[in-house]
């Protein structure tokens, strides 16, 4: 079963985060470990992170489909850093992939216990119907 | 060199791949590297065969490579400790081993492979990719891009399962007599599993896709025929051949799901309900009816109906009955309260189903609003079927299940706007939900 896991920055317009460098370079080598382990574990198939939000355009149909862009919104709270989409045996196991995701360190090597969202695939076998 | 290569030639190649594992396996009292070297084998065998053609002994030719490799490997370990040890270098392997090999080839093998692959001790996923690439044939990039999945990570998956089998201790050999109905049972079940993903790789626009129901089908005749008096392995393939059997009418043009009452009965493959109806009865006068052979006796009696009108539910109940006492599950329950709604009307059906309320196992199913959508409909309670309905649709993880539940209960609205002219207030209403269900589906 294939899972998508988001990871949401918690402030838009923050920009880059004014950490030590040793703290830095801690979460990248925790980001690169996770990934490790889900390229070992089978369980990995695809991950990209996300460019900071001011990179961010809302795009819009407008009349004869010319599009409309749209630039940051100060007004929206969380924004998508990253995801990852992996294919385990059991929603348990997404929701603990998810949970270490979640305690990445941030300042000071305490855990950052980012909100990670967890949604099912829709790529599961229909069942026989009436 | 014979002949040229065909689909025949890539079949026989597959069926080699087992018994050439088997008998490698064995020889060489490895079988993680054993496997790996027939792989190689394979893809070896895949590079060359289409434009060299086939061997004239296409085994033998298998066994001379996977051996050759097995040996090379043997070699630069026995390289690597002597380097380590400063050892005097231990003697060479026999290199002309591989007619040894052959003479020793024994059906067997197959089923022992099938029992390792299939063992409980392994997860669900690495079970069915080994069994798919040790006792299928199949390559690991096959494998991958049935699963949608990267080739690396199916790799890592079947290493994984072949360093479970070594840490675990496992070892090369039939199952004992105390331990075989378990083990066997274990294989059946990933044999199923492959066919029900094959079910969802079939839908819509995916045909690159490898067939696996098809693979699930190839690999349980196999099965069948090294036990051939196995009434479980029979009822299995029936089970699949009865299902595979309405492919052709199981989707419309665009991928969208067509339910069994409303499939196209002419586009039913007869000669897969032939064979697996003659199965079924060679199976069933063997004596008890196990879990695949009345799944199977259910399925049959859905193919055998010439019109959805004319199914035999008061049968079909009866079989389902018989599965909850064999194998009891809120699925079985679920299924037989269809037949007892068909038999006995709607209102019965949906009294069977409050007795899944409790159950745990099937909470947040979407199977069981689906169903009860389906019940409410047939009762005329419109109003709840789109509800129901749309539970369901929410609840759902596979996407053209979605969009048929989706599309029912739009149906049901415009039937419902349509028979009695909705006020503007439950007209509110229906559009908030739709509003509603579609934020949270997309």
């Amino acid at each position: 079963m294939k899972y998508m896991l988001m990871m949401n920055t918690m402030s838009a317009g923050a920009g880059v985060p004014p950490w030590p460098k040793a703290d830095l370079q801690a979460h990248i080598a925790f980001m690169h470990s996770v990934n490790r382990d889900l390229r070992e574990a089978g369980e990995w198939v695809f991950a990209e992170g996300l460019s900071f939000p001011d990179q961010a355009r809302q795009v819009r149909a407008g009349r004869s489909g010319v599009p409309i862009t749209d630039g940051v919104f100060p007004e929206s709270k969380e924004f998508l850093a990253g995801f990852w989409i992996v294919d385990v045996d059991s929603a348990e196991r997404a929701w603990a992939i998810a949970a270490r995701i979640s305690a990445a360190p941030g300042p000071g090597g305490a855990p950052l216990n980012m909100p990670i969202e967890v949604r099912p695939i829709m790529s599961g076998p229909p069942e026989e119907m009436l | 060199m014979t002949a040229g290569w065909d689909a025949a030639s890539e079949r026989l190649l597959r069926e080699l791949a087992p018994q050439v594992l088997g008998a490698v396996a064995r020889r060489f009292r490895d079988f993680a590297s054993a496997e790996d070297a027939v792989q190689e084998a394979l893809l070896a065998a895949f590079r060359q065969w289409p434009s060299e053609g086939v061997p004239e002994n296409p085994r033998g030719w298998l066994i001379r490579v996977a051996s050759r490799r097995m040996t090379d490997m043997v070699r630069s370990e026995a390289a690597r400790r002597e380097r380590e040890t400063l050892a005097t270098p231990e003697e060479e392997p026999a290199l002309e081993i591989e007619d040894e090999i052959e003479a020793e080839m024994d059906p067997e093998d197959t089923l022992i492979l099938l029992f390792m692959c299939c063992h409980p001790a392994l997860s669900a996923s690495s079970a069915i990719a080994l069994t798919l690439r040790a006792v299928g044939g199949l390559t690991t990039a096959e494998i991958a891009n049935a699963w949608l999945v990267p080739e690396a990570t199916m790799a890592q998956r079947i290493s994984r399962a072949k360093q479970s089998i070594r840490a675990s201790g496992i070892p090369l050999r039939a199952p004992t007599p105390q331990e075989r109905g378990e083990r066997l049972a274990a294989v059946l079940h990933v044999l199923y599993l492959v066919f029900s993903e094959g079910y969802a790789s079939s839908m819509g626009a995916q045909l690159q896709r490898l067939d696996l129901a098809h693979e699930a089908i190839r690999l349980t005749r196999a099965t069948r025929a090294l036990l051939p008096e196995d009434g479980e392995v029979a009822g299995l393939l029936a089970l699949m051949l009865l299902t595979d059997a309405r492919r052709g009418a199981r989707t419309g043009p665009d991928g969208e799901l067509v339910p069994l009452d409303r499939q196209d009965r002419n586009l039913w493959d007869q000669a897969e309900i032939a064979e697996g109806t003659g199965l079924l009865t060679m199976a069933l006068s063997k004596g008890a009816a196990g879990l695949y052979q009345l799944q199977a006796a259910i399925a049959a009696v859905h193919d055998e109906a010439p019109s959805a009108e004319e199914t035999d539910w008061a049968q079909i109940q009866a079989l389902y009955e018989l599965l909850q006492r064999v194998a009891p599950s809120p699925m079985v329950t679920l299924n037989r309260a269809i037949a007892v709604a068909m038999v006995q009307g709607p209102a019965r059906g949906l009294e069977e189903l409050r007795a899944l309320d409790a159950d745990q196992r099937l909470r947040g199913h979407y199977r069981l609003d689906a169903v009860r959508g389906h019940l409410f409909e047939k009762l005329g309670d419109l109003g709840q079927a789109i509800l129901h309905y749309r539970a369901a649709a929410a609840k759902t993880t596979s996407l053209p299940e979605q969009r048929y539940l989706m599309t029912q209960a739009a149906r049901l609205c415009e039937r419902a706007g349509a028979q009695e002219g909705m006020g503007s207030r439950e007209q509110d209403f229906q559009s908030r939900l739709t509003e509603d269900s579609m934020s949270k589906l997309r």
